[in-house]
């Protein structure tokens, strides 16, 4: 089960409150994350990442572990502590002004 | 009894402004999807609590949301804006190729007859429609297919489709349009479209006869005359009384020919309403003074209406989706400033007050009369 924390406007688009857990059948991966959460929570197609390439928007970021994960690539293996849901998988609305 | 919903999108929520048909007395619900920029939002003419809004954010993308109840509760709906075929390219300010990308909703026009049909203009410069309540999102692609796409470029606030306007008595007639490309005319319901620009003059093009390139702010119609258009260009007020065919400036007495916003009082076809605004860097009122300027004969002959309105210190923007009449007996007038006042007249605009002083930016007003 891995913990995701959503940032506090996409929390509100989705309706939820808190962490939201998801639970994975194949490779621990950021993308298989996203096709689970947009498949629970379809308004939170494209404000992640792009409908169709899959991109990551560039104002939105991926922490775990007190790492940077946002270049590791969608399909780079989260961190164990993730997979086993010690720690959570953050996603943020990057500090960008306004 | 009758009553007046006015729906404002800000920089940072919408806002549901309510009122008897006195107008005196308003409610103010919101923000609604704070934090987020809401470049639009308007009610059904089918179904008046039938709502659509346009949210945005520089993070998190563009959402649709929809209300079946007026505006007091929202389901967020598809966000799928993707271009028909291979986008190509338009032109960019250097005067190269620049591929289409979208960006964001400006406006939501929904149909005449029908609340699951919406149109959405766009930027980059692109007309969308629903016709499941806003689940799937299709372009008409004969627009940007009309073949002036690769000349069209983008004004100072993107390359955005921000007037929509149905012909209430045809409803294959639709007119729409583009900052800078300028205006255009459908008569087949959006299949194919031509560029209606002829008698506009914009400094920068050399080409008096130019067919496209023109920074076309906003367009007015009342609809019991749909031949007739009411343009409020980056210079000049035009006028057609052709269905967009030719185009002949009413800008008359008015202190200046550039602003954004104009519309068409509810009851006498002939009278309409502009904001004067300083260009071209400053985008102010002139002399610090907020007047609304009202003609009564078309254009030509304009008069200024500031009764109420901040007459000196007064440098907010008036933009382009920001002004609204309603249909009661006595046409009321609304407005909506950058510097967050929402300003309604009851009396046809002779007198104004402030509904509300203290929002965010405001980037549209729209208003629904309710009986």
């Amino acid at each position: 089960m891995i913990r995701v924390v959503l940032p506090t406007h996409l929390r509100l688009l989705a309706g939820v409150q808190g962490e939201v857990e998801v639970t994975l059948t194949g490779p621990a991966t950021c993308a298989a994350v996203l096709d689970v959460l947009e498949t629970r929570f379809p308004m939170l197609r494209g404000a992640i990442r792009d409908h169709v390439t899959h991109k990551r928007r560039p104002f939105v970021r991926f922490f775990a572990c007190e790492k940077d994960l946002s270049h590791e690539g969608p399909d780079a293996p989260l961190p164990e502590a993730v997979v086993t849901g010690s720690e959570p998988l953050l996603v943020v609305g990057a500090m960008a002004g306004g | 009894m009758s009553g007046v919903r006015v729906l404002v999108g800000t920089r940072k929520g919408a806002f549901v402004l309510t009122a008897d048909g006195k107008r005196e007395k308003w409610e103010v619900s919101g923000p609604h999807f704070a934090g987020w920029e809401i470049y639009h939002v308007k009610g059904s003419p089918a179904d008046p609590n039938r709502l659509y809004a346009s949210q945005s954010s520089g993070w998190f993308g563009q959402q649709i949301q929809r209300s079946k109840d007026g505006g007091n509760t929202w389901e967020p709906v598809g966000n799928k804006f993707v271009y028909e075929g291979v986008p190509g390219t338009h032109q960019w300010y250097d005067g190269t190729p620049h591929p289409w990308e979208f960006k964001r909703v400006w406006h939501l026009e929904p149909s005449l007859s029908d609340p699951d049909t919406v149109y959405a203009g766009i930027e980059d410069a692109a007309m969308f429609r629903t016709t499941d309540g806003g689940a799937n999102w299709n372009e008409l692609p004969g627009l940007r297919g009309h073949g002036s796409g690769p000349h069209w470029s983008p004004g100072a606030g993107g390359m955005c489709l921000h007037t929509i306007i149905l012909d209430p008595k045809n409803p294959a007639r639709m007119f729409i349009a583009i900052s800078a490309a300028g205006a255009f005319r459908t008569d087949d319901g959006g299949k194919s479209w031509k560029p209606i620009n002829k008698g506009l003059r914009s400094e920068q093009i050399p080409d008096p006869n130019a067919e496209v390139g023109h920074c076309v702010h906003r367009i007015a119609m009342h609809r019991s005359r749909p031949n007739t258009l009411f343009m409020q260009k980056h210079w000049d007020v035009m006028r057609s009384d052709d269905a967009g065919d030719s185009w002949r400036e009413v800008s008359g007495n008015l202190p200046t020919d550039f602003g954004f916003p104009i519309d068409v009082h509810a009851h006498e076809p002939e009278t309409v309403y502009v904001v004067p605004i300083t260009s071209d860097s400053y985008h102010y009122p002139p002399d610090g003074k907020l007047r609304v300027y009202r003609s009564k004969t078309g254009g030509g002959e304009w008069e200024p209406l500031s009764k109420g309105l901040p007459q000196k210190d007064c440098y907010v923007n008036v933009l382009r989706d920001a002004m609204a009449v309603d249909s009661l007996d006595t046409c009321g007038v609304y407005f909506g400033t950058t510097g967050g006042q929402v300003y309604a007249s009851a009396d046809s605009g002779n007198s104004w007050m402030p509904i509300v002083r203290d929002l965010p930016a405001v980037l549209s007003v729209e208003v629904q009369t309710l009986q």
